[in-house]
């Protein structure tokens, strides 16, 4: 096992960042953070890459504990942070280097290590631009490339795509697989885009410090009975009181839309309309997502940029 | 370590060298200060040890403001989560800058002639030995303020505050043995008295203390401040957020 995170608690004054919190990661795994502003998941990355030590419980990499043997630790995982890390005023290949030392990778080694993580990463014919010059996308790349110089057992990413577009966050998970696939690192991702928790081996969902919700993607949204019916009502509450009283399926309404999950959720929607006359606005149905399984569990629609 | 340390000076050097605004900066107010207030009182020799270390301390400690940036954009954060040593992290930050300090003030040294003082081969490396020494305390003044300042405006309001009295009271403006009693005892305390003191005697000009005792408390100040600067970066956890 690379990763085992037991019981955990963290607490900011009064506020519980971390509430007896659980996880563990093996080889090949890539997990995901999801959660809202104030979950838990930066918190749970600070300490992951021995930042902050937690307060109670135990943090594990490699078999060595991030409060007793942070050196340990450290040598064995690499982070990419949200916002870059690299010096402005240094090409990437400068960058590398500098950081290969402080990974105490020195002369021949250090030169082929550099070279190797920029021409896996695709960055290796820009090596002599300053950090100052390059695109969102190329940083991100230069920052993995960085990251992954000591070759890491465990990568700890958060949010690593903010600010890039579609084409750059392709580009950048097909890099994370690609790593999976020769190395066998194991990587923890915090994200707030649900198309990119879909490549996540497995999920853990965060709000309030707690684990609300975990397992695969598929798993996840079998949570979620059936399809998806949103319905957009004049009077949601009055809308929902009156359903209630006539369907016997989960509904309930999150900000303002009426939810409902049912099976064969198309044979539903004319009865909805029916019951409801004059009130409906708008009705539609979908097959669940992983937004949907959020919603479900934390009764937020959307999953801020940071937490 | 050594290796984070000389990979954190190297990069102190290159960013330095990019910034050539910086190069130019830090020496030629004091050289004008130098000239003009030497030309007023027609003595050159009088201002120039007090001047040489006015443009030392302020490009020491200003060398640390990029302690700051490097917080804010992220670069200590990759540093402080990979197993370098944290004192590694500290000597780096504090030699590279200490280095530039280091040789920006060198470009007095070309002055040298125009003062009239002749110290000799023995008095010239004693200078460059004893502003090495300054460009070291001051460096670390500077990355303690550094460390502990929310951003580079805050810093230069405190720096302000502190350098120039510290410099007003060294015996560069005045000499220590024609000063009030009580200014006196302010000037024992200042460390940046006994630098002068240093400068002064290799210089050739009588100076008020011995060589001894202040080299002693140069040293003293300056492994104090590196302690300082140990501990907090030891219990940091801000600078990686």
């Amino acid at each position: 096992m690379i990763l085992a995170v037991e019981s955990v608690t963290h607490r900011y004054g009064p506020l519980v960042a971390l509430d007896d919190f659980t996880m563990h990661l093996n080889r090949r795994e890539i997990v995901g953070l999801l959660g809202p502003n104030g979950s838990g998941k930066s918190t749970l990355l600070r300490l992951l890459s021995t930042m902050v030590k937690a307060q109670t419980g135990r943090v594990e990499v490699c078999g060595f504990d991030a409060a007793k043997h942070a050196q340990a630790v450290r040598s064995r995982i690499g982070v990419v942070f949200q916002t870059a890390t690299l010096d402005k005023l240094l090409t990437i290949e400068e960058n590398l280097l500098a950081c290969g030392c402080f990974y105490g990778l020195s002369g021949r080694t250090l030169q082929e290590r550099v070279k190797s993580a920029m021409q896996q990463l695709g960055i290796y014919d820009r090596r002599d631009e300053l950090g100052k010059a390059l695109s969102g996308g190329l940083q991100r790349r230069s920052e993995i490339a960085r990251a992954l110089l000591h070759e890491p057992q465990l990568l700890i990413l958060d949010e690593p795509t903010t600010g890039l577009d579609p084409v750059a966050r392709e580009d950048f998970w097909k890099a994370i697989e690609g790593l999976r696939e020769k190395k066998s690192t194991a990587i923890v991702v915090s994200t707030h885009l649900f198309e990119e928790a879909e490549r996540c081996d497995s999920l853990i969902l965060l709000d309030k410090g707690l684990r609300v919700a975990e397992g695969t993607p598929g798993e996840l949204k079998a949570m979620i009975g059936g399809q998806v019916i949103e319905l957009k009502a004049r009077d949601a509450e009055a809308a929902l009181e009156t359903l209630k009283q006539q369907f016997e399926v989960q509904m309930r309404i999150v900000e303002g839309v009426i939810w409902v999950e049912a099976n064969e959720a198309h044979r539903l929607i004319p009865r909805l309309v029916d019951a409801l006359p004059g009130e409906v606005l708008s009705i539609g149905l979908h097959e669940p997502t992983l937004g949907d399984v959020f919603r479900k569990v934390t009764g937020k629609t959307a999953v801020a940029v940071s937490a | 370590m050594m290796l984070a340390t000389v990979a954190l000076a190297k990069r102190e050097l290159i960013k330095f060298w990019r910034e050539k605004a910086r190069v130019a900066g830090f020496a030629a107010a004091p050289l004008l200060f130098w000239f003009v207030v030497s030309a007023g009182f027609n003595d050159f020799a009088r201002f120039y040890g007090g001047s040489i270390a006015l443009a030392l301390m302020f490009s020491a400690v200003f060398s640390n403001m990029t302690l700051i940036d490097d917080r804010k954009e992220g670069f200590l954060a990759g540093v402080m989560v990979s197993p370098a040593p944290r004192s590694a992290i500290v000597l780096g930050k504090v030699g590279g800058a200490a280095m530039l300090a280091w040789l920006q003030s060198l470009v007095f040294l070309f002055f040298l002639p125009l003062t009239g003082l002749v110290p000799g081969f023995f008095g010239v490396l004693g200078c460059l030995v004893v502003l090495a020494l300054i460009s070291l305390l001051f460096t670390l003044v500077g990355f303690l303020c550094a460390w502990k300042m929310p951003s580079t405006q805050a810093f230069h309001g405190v720096v302000n505050m502190l350098l120039l009295p510290m410099w007003m009271l060294s015996g560069s403006l005045f000499r220590f043995s024609e000063a009030h009693p009580w200014m006196q005892i302010a000037m024992r305390l200042n460390p940046m008295t006994y630098a002068i003191s240093l400068l002064n005697t290799c210089l050739g000009i009588e100076a008020p203390f011995a060589t001894g005792l202040s080299l002693a408390v140069l040293l003293g100040w300056t492994i104090a401040l590196f302690g300082i600067a140990m501990v907090w970066v030891e219990k940091s956890t801000h600078a990686a957020a």
